[in-house]
């Protein structure tokens, strides 16, 4: 399903968890929602689901409204961090209940899943550990084939075998059943190879939104001695710059093309690529301060940044 | 699986150049699927598919519609004429490189290629 999100905002009493955030996400691809702690990621897959409403500006799932609107809901599904199940009956019911809500439901699937993280039909939702209730749902949420599916950080207390079973049934079902899938999580380097673009917001505002092959493509590492780094990163956007001695490495993001790259090496300059997870911390960091301007930043992978005011374009 | 240090899709890129250049590939021979790749390097299949137009760009493989990826038959000589040409500046300069480094005269260097060449 198609995504199109227009100068939202959420508020909560005086405070606004969604500032202002515009973007576009195509169907059928797998997106990575990332930010910190309280930056909004699960205000906004609420909203998306249909869970919350909007204080102000447009959410379209498939060009139609998601708020008390059941023709949308019905093919949305969100599974929270504890799970989407209910607290109470056996693993059964949970499927059970899914099944009656799923329309897209698939059952046989749903089984095998279960034996996959060894979950028993029979077990009490209530007495299972918190990684257990997590793959229920997990299982809940590939079993709905929902051509909208959200996972909000599903993997709490599932362990590392667990969690990789995940992402293998994850794929394997994505490119068997395409529809779109938005993954929001704080296991970055786990998780970014799974996704086709990524977006980063921070402070319930937008900071990126790209694919996540160029993000990684823009982060460079330039080390060696301190003066030399600092002219060949004069003009260009230094993330971050940590000293060792007489040694500086800077975190640069931009594209740097052959030439710049030959330069660096003629300069004694070693180069090299920057983790999904460090660019993160980086692009929401400092705490307190407005997120650094950001080139190829946008509501689109590639566009320049949406205006902050509303536009008056509901697509 | 990857060191982090280049795009996946240019190590699964790489990869697949190495095994046509070792000949575990060969000419007109079907490569796996850009879903088989995704799914054995758990990657987004547009991610593995990037690597596949990446090396139908540089004519190592070609596309069948609907049936699959194919090395290109003149793939294994164009690489190799390729890997040739940088072969002094990417291997031979950085190890005479690491030789005067660590205080290795290049007469020795030359002497060990004389030995392995005369035992063939």
């Amino acid at each position: 399903m198609k995504i199109d999100v227009n100068d939202l905002r959420v508020d909560y009493g005086d405070v606004r968890a969604i500032d202002g955030m515009t973007f576009s996400l195509d169907a059928g691809k797998i997106y990575g929602l990332l930010g910190r702690n309280g930056s909004g990621k699960t205000t906004l897959l609420s909203v998306l689901a249909g869970f919350r409403r909007e204080s102000g500006g447009t959410v379209r799932v498939d060009g139609r409204p998601v708020f008390e609107n059941g023709a949308v809901t019905g093919d949305v599904c969100l599974v929270r961090d504890a799970g989407e199940t209910i607290g109470i009956g056996t693993v059964e019911d949970a499927l059970y209940f899914a099944e009656w809500l799923r329309p897209h439901w698939d059952a046989a699937y749903a089984d095998a899943l279960l034996d996959r993280f060894g979950l028993r039909r029979k077990a009490n939702v209530k007495t299972m550990s918190k990684g257990q209730r997590s793959a229920l749902g997990v299982v809940v949420g590939l079993a709905g084939r929902s051509p909208l599916t959200m996972f909000d950080e599903s993997y709490l207390g599932m362990d590392a075998p667990s969690r990789y079973s995940f992402y293998d049934a994850l794929l394997a079902d994505f490119m068997e059943h395409p529809r779109t899938v938005i993954l929001s999580t704080h296991l970055i380097e786990e998780y970014s190879s799974l996704f086709e673009e990524v977006l980063i917001i921070d402070r319930g505002r937008l900071v990126l939104h790209e694919e996540s092959q160029t993000v990684l493509a823009r982060g460079t590492s330039v080390t060696g001695p301190a003066e030399r780094v600092e002219a060949f990163t004069g003009g260009l956007t230094v993330l971050d710059t940590r000293r060792l001695g007489p040694t500086a490495s800077a975190m640069v993001y931009g594209d740097l093309d052959d030439a710049r790259r030959g330069q660096a090496r003629e300069a004694g300059l070693e180069l090299g690529p920057i983790a999904m997870q460090d660019l993160f911390v980086h692009l929401t960091e400092p705490a307190g301060d407005a997120a650094p301007a950001v080139p190829g930043r946008g509501a689109r992978p590639g566009e320049p940044a949406a205006p902050a005011e509303p536009s008056g374009d509901a697509r | 699986m990857f060191d982090d240090r280049s795009p996946i899709y240019r190590q699964i890129a790489d990869r697949i150049k190495a095994d046509v250049l070792s000949g575990a590939l060969k000419g007109d021979e079907q490569v796996m699927s850009t879903n088989q790749y995704a799914a054995f390097y758990r990657i987004n299949p547009a991610t593995a598919a990037k690597a596949f137009q990446q090396l139908v760009d540089e004519g190592v493989l070609y596309k069948k519609r609907g049936i699959g990826m194919f090395v290109s038959p003149a793939a294994p000589d164009a690489l190799r004429a390729q890997r040739r040409e940088s072969f002094f500046a990417d291997v031979v300069d950085p190890m005479v490189a690491e030789a005067r480094a660590i205080g290795v005269p290049l007469g020795d260097i030359v002497r060990r290629i004389t030995e392995t060449e005369e035992r063939g």
